[in-house]
């Protein structure tokens, strides 16, 4: 449980202007995006990975992947920390 | 509105559906990591009673309709309605479109003018206003009472399904989950909840938006999708949203339109999205009137979308994977069942990582139903239980930190509950069907005193409190008259051909129209209150702020007829 005083200090410092979510969601895509699109990449080669899967040939890990990075590099500098607020 | 045919007791079975390699646990650690980093951080953000329980109330419209939306969308729903669709087919939309898009408009356009100008901080709040005290404890105490039990029966349902779908300890996922969604919402109060559901929402869509993406491309479009369920189930119609709604007999949902539309569409829908605490107290947190109106028809704009992620997955089943077969059928053969339909499909489309996201999707659904239970049980609680209590024993009020604290406590105490509630389940599963049936006694005639408190000036105290007390009774006897007397469905729901869901909406229906007649006539029998107490909180009594200087692309009522038409749109294509 938080500190009960620590709500009720007047002279607590203000916190800095907080981060917007987007900004998140666009970190968490880019990053997730990066994971699928290397995870996607055996495929691809036809070495291993997604084979068992139907539609494999599609690579829908490639643009997918390749997709999210792409909205999530978009969200992050848009919304990135002291440019934005939610 | 959870679905009623949510995979209840799924059979244990030896294997899981999907194997996740290493970018598949990496993502989902990935997701664990950064919604409690996301608790932590704004633990520094969130210092008043406001902060805490109304997010500050400075959420804009999308944030707060994408919340709103998000709370709804919990991973029984995703897994329970595409189940549902394999079912009966394309009727499971109707949750979706008349069951979600009318009522929300509704509350969007003229509920939330009430509600957000009141300055009340939950439901119960308001009928503390409106009526007075009496009709705010029941409120309360139901809505606390069935919100925790809700959330235990939720987790247990889901824990299960996660043993099934990728072969986690039960144990394991009641408690890491419902722990990681504690400590966000015990550090950040509302803002973590709603911050974390803004996530989950997007989460589920891209983890979820591929599995329909694919199944279109492999059966051919729309149409042939629509061949291959006509192939494959000749004697059925499961492409129809309407037409087969003339008679009981004629579609596999036993169900009649006029069950559709006046116990879904109105009194179960209007009921669960207008006075439903957990969905409404996301829009109370919007920073301003029309951030609050629109917050609702934003997440009306994305309720009408979420069938491609859900319904049509569970179409996409009939026409790829036909055989599968019921619960109880699967237990005794060791077939497959439907209600796995949707882990099933994204196994079949989704590779390395992609996997991983789409039960990241599954897992953040669950969180995010479930952080909506809790910061709803810890507000009203808090607010509505606690504090009133509170000042009658101890006659004197207490600073804000101190409602804050009690808040953090009745979170953590609300999720050990629901744990115990989960391992409850799981000695006696029959409960989660008591359930599900409890929490929609509540709902209907709540909406009949909510509704009448707002807009019908003469509804006294009395009457809004013995209104609600014989709607409730009435849903619960008529409840108890069916399991007693199986014959006297045909007396509720019209027909004794009707199914589950069908003596639902009657139900509700039912409770609703006595919860509204002993309303009125207890009104007319008792002193109303002054006009001049009513202002702010019922129409007519009240000078709602005009929106004639606006343009017309920043006025709610533009784009709530603008999802209205498409609403209606979808409704002749699908006929």
């Amino acid at each position: 449980m938080a500190d009960e005083k620590l709500n009720s200090n007047p002279k607590e410092k203000e916190p800095s202007e907080r981060i917007s979510i987007w900004f998140f969601i666009g970190a968490v895509l880019f990053v997730y995006g990066i994971i699928i699109f290397i995870a996607s990449l055996p495929g691809v080669s036809g070495s291993e990975g997604a084979q068992h899967v139907a539609l494999a040939g599609l690579h829908a890990g490639i643009w997918w992947g390749a997709l999210l990075v792409v909205l999530g590099a978009v969200y992050v500098v848009i919304f990135r920390p002291g440019k934005e607020k939610n | 509105m959870t679905a009623v045919t949510i995979p209840l007791l799924i059979p244990l079975l030896a294997t899981s559906i999907v194997s996740l390699g290493w970018a598949d646990m990496l993502i989902i650690v990935i997701y664990f990591l950064l919604v409690l980093a996301i608790g932590w951080y704004l633990m520094h953000y969130t210092k008043t009673g406001e902060d805490f329980f109304l997010a500050g109330r400075k959420m804009t419209m999308w944030i707060a309709g994408l919340a709103f939306i998000s709370a709804n969308l919990g991973s029984l729903e995703l897994m329970g309605w595409a189940a549902s669709a394999y079912q009966y087919g394309i009727l499971a939309t109707h949750w979706y479109w008349i069951g979600a898009i009318p009522a929300m408009l509704f509350l969007g356009i003229i509920m939330m003018p009430f509600y957000y100008i009141s300055k009340t901080h939950s439901v119960p709040g308001y009928l503390k206003l409106r009526y007075g005290e009496s009709s705010r404890m029941l409120a309360a105490i139901s809505f606390a009472f069935m919100t925790v039990l809700m959330s235990g029966v939720n987790m247990f349902a889901m824990a299960l399904v996660m043993k099934v779908v990728i072969g986690w300890d039960i144990n394991v996922s009641i408690w890491i989950s419902s722990i990681t969604v504690m400590v966000y919402v015990v550090l950040g109060g509302l803002l973590s909840a709603i911050f974390n559901e803004v996530l989950q929402f997007m989460l589920i869509w891209f983890g979820a938006l591929l599995v329909p993406i694919i199944g279109l491309v492999e059966v051919g479009g729309w149409s042939g999708m629509v061949a291959k369920i006509h192939q494959n189930f000749p004697h059925g119609d499961y492409t129809h949203l309407w037409s087969t709604l003339g008679s009981f007999k004629d579609n596999p949902m036993g169900i009649q339109w006029i069950g559709i539309v006046f116990g879904l569409g109105f009194v179960i829908s209007f009921g669960y999205w207008t006075t439903d605490f957990l969905v409404v107290q996301r829009v109370l947190s919007a920073k301003d009137l029309r951030s609050a109106k629109m917050a609702p028809i934003i997440g009306s704009a994305f309720k009408m979308m979420v069938p491609f992620i859900v319904i049509l997955p569970g179409l996409l089943g009939l026409a790829v994977m036909p055989g599968l077969v019921g619960q109880n059928q699967a237990a005794v053969t060791g077939a497959q069942s439907y209600n796995e339909i949707l882990p099933l499909m994204m196994a079949r489309y989704l590779g390395p990582g992609l996997l991983g996201l789409g039960v990241t999707a599954l897992i953040a659904g669950f969180m995010s139903g479930m952080a909506g239970n809790v910061t709803a049980f810890s507000t009203v609680w808090t607010y509505d239980i606690y504090k009133p209590i509170h000042l009658a024993v101890s006659k004197r009020e207490r600073p804000d930190a101190h409602y804050v604290r009690i808040g953090r406590w009745a979170t953590f105490v609300g999720v050990i509950i629901s744990i115990g509630t989960a391992y409850l389940v799981q000695d006696a599963a029959s409960i989660m069907d008591y359930v599900q049936a409890l929490f929609s006694f509540f709902i209907a005639p709540l909406f009949g005193t909510v509704i009448l408190g707002m807009l019908w000036k003469r509804a006294t105290a009395a009457g809004g409190f013995w209104g609600l007390l014989a709607g409730t009774v009435s849903s619960v006897g008529m409840w108890v008259w069916v399991r007693i007397d199986p014959s006297a469905l045909a007396i509720i729901a019209g027909s004794p051909d009707a199914k589950a869901m069908a003596e639902d909406m009657y139900r509700g229906l039912w409770s609703w129209i006595i919860c509204v007649v002993v309303t009125v006539i207890v009104s007319y029998a008792t002193q109303p209150k002054p006009e001049s107490e009513l202002v702010g909180l019922v129409r007519g009594c009240t000078e709602l702020p005009s929106e004639g200087h606006l343009p017309l692309t920043k006025r709610p009522i533009f784009w709530a007829g603008l999802v209205l038409a498409a609403f209606i749109v979808l409704q002749i294509i699908f006929w």
